[in-house]
């Protein structure tokens, strides 16, 4: 009975209790189920199956408002959130601060699999220099850890979900172990271009990593290298990768995808788990604090039953945190545990986004073919200037990549609008013909860079606001330093080279940095907030996630982050949880916990 | 059209007049308006089910805001040898859909619509003494090139022009999201394939990159 109800949960007995079924969630109750460990899963939101849920091929005819952004659907009508946003009805938050540069944005998907369901899929390492920032530059934080301690759970998880990229090895870019990563797709025209011009503004362009699946996996292979010693849990994952399909070239992946070409928790995770029988999971459990026992040591947590609005408890030897960064650093908050460094809640983080399009003649009425390929990333740029960045020439520290795209994708309604820069404003034949001209001659680029910590970004709990279900929320306090609204200038200033060395123009003039850069929060990067390291009074875990005040509770979702390099952060969450569960095994075999 | 349906129409007009004639124009029985407290379709909507305009929220426009949302529609996307017009593939079903939306970028644009509706069938009365969709291609075209280019607009029609470059993004995201749109710009994915092989080497030549 993997799907049980409230009642039945708190009947039974379980090792680890995990507390969110995203990323972190996933990737933590897969490990640890795979290995024989009995795990209780809380989920928020309701439970959730893409093999019937997902609108795959459906137009945007098809949708209200011809799939258009709303404030129910902020990424548009088809995209895979549910109940999600960065405004969940009867579930604020608050902000320190009136100013909008100053505030934060929250996104939260009240779902199984949470965002993982809509994600970009973009699968990025952390490099060398990514885990000792502080050493390197002087800011900021180093993590407990190095690149080689990761660098072999970075090849299990990208074994496991399926990610495909190139085999370039550049500076604090690594490459993957060999077999590792699947093929990468044939790049777009405008990939091809933006690769040809970037080179004269000095721009590297290599593959993208990303999780789709662009070939099937290889079944017979990975299971072993995944659980060596392990038949039951390689029979299991060897039948789980047969029912995953490889990419049809078609249909957007923040749809979600019914067919498991991609990664979700609930596509990839989640099913070999409940796979193990020794997953349970209870949605609509919406976890409100950490219980503690007598001798100090985690007992179990508080839920309320969103359908009832009932309060109750469970226990286990183990209790995990993967409710997404924020969340997790709430449940902290309102528990009063594992705080005695009393650096929970701060440097919290997200990536800095600024962007800039073009559009650019040499794309226009090209002989028409199909450019759906994985959806978009088939190319992009990492970040190139360490040198010039470490010398002090570049006035910010820190580096960014360009995420970019262009090609004639599926017509949504901004693809023929807001052509006036262009034609002046046309109508009639005309119209119609400049539509077919333009159409797919656009390009764009979205740089993604790391913000630094500091010490004005921060969550606590609103001393007065409560959510619908009684609970404290948090709230927020934001700040940008010059280091990141710089870098955000730098981002557009340089797009803006790149699409003129392609022969097109820019639809806006690069900004200010402090114009350009895109609110905290936007990019849904958001991480930290109860950060890893190696002291007890200046951290909260341990590299493990182990909370240094109680030895029972871990947390494996982005709140462990010191810092928040331009690499998108969730593959990093994945490799974080399958290596803190590996931990937990281990110390639940020696009896430790 | 019954009468209660009819009465519905000319309160809502009433209820509509602020906006309107911040506008300075007369209102008429135009449109229904969207009830305060209309719902959107959630945020947990179901997703693999076939949609139709009016049916996440009713549409308001009346039948004259109709025809003249057809005709307009339709200099902006009339029919050519590669497609038909725009009215013809849903589009004015779409509009209304649009501005009688509960969000609030849909409630900002009706302020927009609803007003230049009014205005291109009162400016069409004063020139040519009939309304817009009652006029002959030369007529509407006369009217049409006044208020085409938001930069080129002669100052009296630089209203009537931000309402014409918002109807004109309406009405080419709801043609080009349908099939026949979609072939028509020279969309031809959304097709399964074993495959993705790329561009082919006459696009990469035409670029330059073989």
């Amino acid at each position: 009975m993997p799907f049980i109800s409230s009642a039945d949960a708190d009947k039974n007995t379980y090792d680890v209790i995990v507390v969110g079924s995203g990323a972190g969630g996933g990737q933590t109750a897969y490990t640890l189920t795979m290995d024989g460990a009995r795990v209780l899963m809380l989920e928020a939101g309701r439970r959730y199956d893409p093999a019937v849920e997902t609108p795959m091929m459906q137009n945007n005819s098809e949708a209200p408002l011809r799939g258009a952004s709303t404030p129910e659907k902020p990424f548009g009508f088809w995209d895979a959130t549910i109940d999600g946003g960065w405004n969940v009805p009867g579930e604020p938050y608050t902000s320190a601060s009136d100013d909008p540069a100053r505030q934060f944005q929250w996104w939260r998907a009240r779902m199984l699999g949470g965002r993982t369901n809509h994600w970009g899929r973009i699968s990025l390492r952390n490099g060398l220099y990514d885990f000792k920032p502080h050493t390197r530059d002087g800011l900021g934080f180093d993590w407990p850890m190095d690149y080689p301690d990761l660098a072999p759970y970075y090849d299990k998880v990208e074994m496991l979900i399926g990610v495909y990229g190139g085999d370039d090895d550049l500076e604090n870019t690594p490459r993957s172990s060999k077999g590792v990563l699947l093929p990468p797709p044939k790049p777009r025209v405008s990939d091809l271009l933006v690769q040809q011009r970037a080179r004269k503004v000095g721009v590297p362009v290599i593959p993208m990593h990303r999780a789709v699946l662009t070939t099937r996996l290889d079944h017979a292979r990975l299971p072993k290298l995944l659980h060596p010693g392990n038949a039951k849990a390689q029979a299991i994952l060897a039948a789980d990768m047969q029912k995953r399909s490889a990419c049809i070239w078609a249909t957007p992946c923040g749809r979600g995808c019914s067919i498991r070409a991609n990664y979700q928790s609930t596509t990839v995770h989640l099913p070999p788990a409940l796979d193990t029988g020794n997953l349970d999971i209870v949605t609509d459990a919406m976890v409100r604090a950490v219980t503690k026992r007598p001798d100090g040591k985690a007992e179990g947590v508080i839920y309320i039953d969103r359908k009832t609005g009932a309060e109750h408890r469970v226990k286990a030897r183990v209790v995990v945190l993967a409710a997404s960064a924020l969340e997790s650093v709430r449940i902290l908050l309102n528990s009063g545990v594992a705080n005695s460094s009393g650096k929970v809640g701060k440097y919290i983080m997200d990536t800095v986004g600024a962007g800039i399009g073009g559009q650019v003649p040499l794309l226009e009425n090209l002989p028409l073919h199909n450019e759906d390929g994985a959806d978009f990333g088939h190319l992009y740029s990492p970040w190139w200037l360490y040198k010039e960045q470490l010398a002090g020439k570049l006035g910010f520290a820190r580096g960014y990549h360009f995420e970019f795209g262009g090609g004639r994708m599926m017509p949504q309604m901004g693809t023929a609008s807001g052509l006036e820069w262009l034609n002046g404003g046309t109508y009639g034949r005309k119209f119609k013909e400049d539509a077919r001209r333009y159409y797919g001659s656009f390009v764009y680029f979205s740089g993604r860079g790391e913000m630094i910590p500091n010490e004005d970004s921060f969550a606590d709990l609103d001393p007065k606001v409560k959510d619908k279900f009684g609970i404290p929320v948090l709230r927020f306090h934001w700040k940008w330093s010059d280091h990141e609204t710089r870098q955000a200038a730098h981002m557009q200033k340089t797009a803006a080279e790149i699409i003129q060395a392609m022969g097109g123009k820019t639809s806006s003039a690069p900004q200010a940095g402090d114009k350009a850069i895109k609110q905290g929060g936007v990019i849904i990067h958001e991480v930290g907030g109860a950060m890893m390291g190696k002291d007890p009074t200046k951290s909260v875990t341990d590299s493990y996630g182990q909370c240094w005040d109680m030895k029972n509770l871990f947390i494996t979702d982005g709140a462990t982050l010191c810092s928040n390099a331009d690499k998108n952060p969730t593959l990093t969450i994945m490799a974080l949880a399958w290596r803190a569960s590996d931990r937990m095994l281990d110390l639940m075999k020696r009896k430790e916990l | 059209m019954d009468r209660r349906t009819t009465i519905k129409w000319m309160l809502a007009a009433s209820a509509a007049i602020p906006s309107l004639r911040s506008f300075g124009y007369t209102p008429e029985p135009l449109a229904r308006d969207v009830a305060a407290n209309q719902a959107g379709y959630g945020t947990d909507p179901e997703l693999v089910r076939e949609w139709k305009p009016g049916g996440p929220w009713p549409l308001t426009l009346g039948v004259q805001a109709r025809l003249t949302t057809a005709a307009l529609c339709d200099i902006i996307i009339p029919a050519d040898e590669h497609s038909p017009a725009a009215s013809a593939v849903g589009v004015v079903e779409f509009i209304d859909e649009w501005i009688s939306a509960p969000y609030p970028q849909q409630r900002g644009d009706r302020e927009i619509i609803l007003p230049g509706l009014v205005w291109i069938d009162d400016e069409a009365k004063k020139r040519f003494g009939k309304t817009f969709a009652a006029l002959d291609q030369k007529q509407k075209i006369a009217i049409a090139d006044d208020v085409c280019s938001p930069a080129k607009a002669a100052p009296q029609f630089a209203t009537a022009a931000k309402f014409f470059a918002k109807f004109r993004d309406l009405t080419a995201g709801g043609f080009y999201t349908t099939p026949v749109g979609m072939k028509d710009i020279g969309y031809t994915g959304n097709v399964p394939l074993e495959k993705f092989d790329g561009p082919p080497l006459e696009v990469l030549k035409k670029v330059g990159l073989a």
